[in-house]
């Protein structure tokens, strides 16, 4: 039998009900928590959240849960700003990150680009592809995903490239890390749970690590 | 590429969809749930729900929905009609909103964009505009377009964005309902003064209109009901169509 008790850790960082609802239907079986000793007994644990950085960092630490995530074996999944705590920084109120991912945190507009014809707006919001950062995917997670697949992103700060990025979009002309990866720690900075039937894909990937 | 978003409109009356939908079977016509599986299997990028309930049950009814809305539909959707307090709104977020559009109570109480936005985030909230040209100056209408003000629409789009809206829905009553195509002018002027998305709405009778806003208009996203609703146009026909015109869409 799959192991499927998905940790969701609950920093009062947004609403938890659309995540909750993804990882039922992609068959698993959600635990909302911020104790690590509950969280310790999952199979997995997912990190969601909407919010400004340094406040959700602010969160993550008062519970303790800053120094406790790094330490989990299981496999972790980030979501939106779940994906940028687990980076080194972020520029939004300029907050120390957990420095799972070397990435750096910066308004998507701050990121190095190239000449764009597409007007900027943020936040970065709705449908945008991934494709992969090194020729292929290179994580499980994505496995069975087309190449260009779309996402939806909502979003104003993004993670830089870097040695843990798996898959990269670009939007105007400035590309950011879709996908990190880094041994068991996962991040996406899309929202799988509102991504249609490839972020059920993703999700279910996610559910059989 | 970001992809220019399609967006189908359901009004809702009392826990029902008032209009059917030409392409689902008809023991579907009138749930909400089903007919928007169905937007979302025939391509949609998102959905919005509108409640038109007049009576107090009908609105309990409607938040009901949309808690199952969000258990059976993984695409991102949007409710309004009737939002006129930050607990209306709190509450419809609890229910798994994604997103709530708001019109005549931002404008009789402009604070209530930024009292939902500093709790909830900019993305949660939806600003919808309604206005009519009069005598060459686009004054906002609210109340279903019944009311006439005298409040200038750009200066209103630009007070709203920076109250903390996420984005723009924005319906010319003049042109909405004529299926003539939407006023290019308008939307390309927000295009050029605002930094937020906005959603052409109203007035689309073919998808060479539709295009014309995405691409001309530089709108973010096109929403529309009935066109959808009766069949006139499909959303993968559309999308083809748009693709074909070098708009970049989500197939």
């Amino acid at each position: 039998m799959v192991k499927n008790k998905v940790g969701i850790v609950d920093y009062d960082a947004g609403n938890l009900r659309s995540v909750i609802n993804a990882v039922r239907k992609a068959g698993g079986d959600p635990v909302v928590s911020a104790l690590p000793e509950v969280l310790s007994s999952c199979d997995r644990v997912i990190l969601p959240g909407v919010g400004e950085a340094s406040t959700a960092m602010g969160k993550l630490r008062e519970r303790g849960l800053d120094s406790f995530i790094p330490t989990l074996r299981v496999p972790v999944l980030g979501i939106c700003i779940g994906l940028q705590l687990m980076s080194l920084r972020s520029d939004e109120g300029d907050a120390t990150c957990m420095g799972i991912f070397p990435s750096e945190v910066k308004r998507i507009t701050d990121l190095s680009g190239e000449e764009s014809t597409e007007k900027v707006k943020i936040p970065h919001m709705g449908w945008n592809s991934i494709s992969p950062a090194n020729g292929s995917w290179g994580t499980p997670l994505l496995e069975g995903i087309s190449e260009g697949s779309y996402v939806y992103y909502v979003h104003s700060f993004a993670a830089t490239l870097s040695s843990s990025t798996a898959a990269v979009t670009s939007y105007g002309g400035h590309a950011f890390s879709a996908v990190l990866c880094n041994d068991n720690f996962l991040g996406c900075q899309f929202h799988p749970e509102k991504s249609g039937p490839t972020g059920e894909a993703i999700l279910r990937n996610f559910l059989s690590l | 590429m970001l992809a220019k978003r399609i967006i189908p409109c359901l009004d809702v009356r009392e826990g029902k969809t008032v209009k059917g939908i030409n392409f689902v079977n008809l023991r579907t016509v009138g749930d909400p749930v089903e007919m928007g599986k169905a937007y979302s299997d025939q391509g949609a990028d998102e959905l919005v729900y509108l409640d038109i309930s007049a009576s107090r049950e009908g609105r309990k009814t409607f938040l009901d929905l949309v808690g199952r809305i969000s258990e059976e539909i993984n695409i991102p959707f949007t409710v309004g009609g009737g939002i006129s307090s930050y607990d209306d709104a709190a509450r419809l977020l609890d229910a798994g909103a994604d997103k709530i559009s708001i019109n005549s109570a931002a404008v009789a109480d402009p604070s209530l964009i930024g009292r939902i936005a500093a709790s909830y985030g900019s993305q949660f909230v939806v600003v919808a505009i309604d206005a009519r040209n009069v005598e060459g100056t686009w004054r906002l209408s609210t109340h279903g377009g019944s009311r006439m003000t005298d409040i200038e629409l750009f200066s209103w789009a630009k007070e709203v964005q920076e109250r903390g809206a996420g984005e723009i829905l924005f319906t010319s009553m003049d042109h909405d309902g004529m299926k003539k195509g939407y006023p290019l002018e308008v939307y390309r002027r927000f295009n050029e003064e605002l930094s937020i998305p906005v959603i052409a709405s109203g007035g689309a009778g073919n998808s060479t209109h539709i295009a014309e806003v995405l691409a001309d208009g530089y709108a973010d996203a096109a929403l529309a009901a009935s066109i959808f609703h009766f069949g006139e146009i499909t959303i993968p026909e559309l999308k083809r169509e748009l693709l074909s015109k070098g708009i970049c869409v989500r197939i």
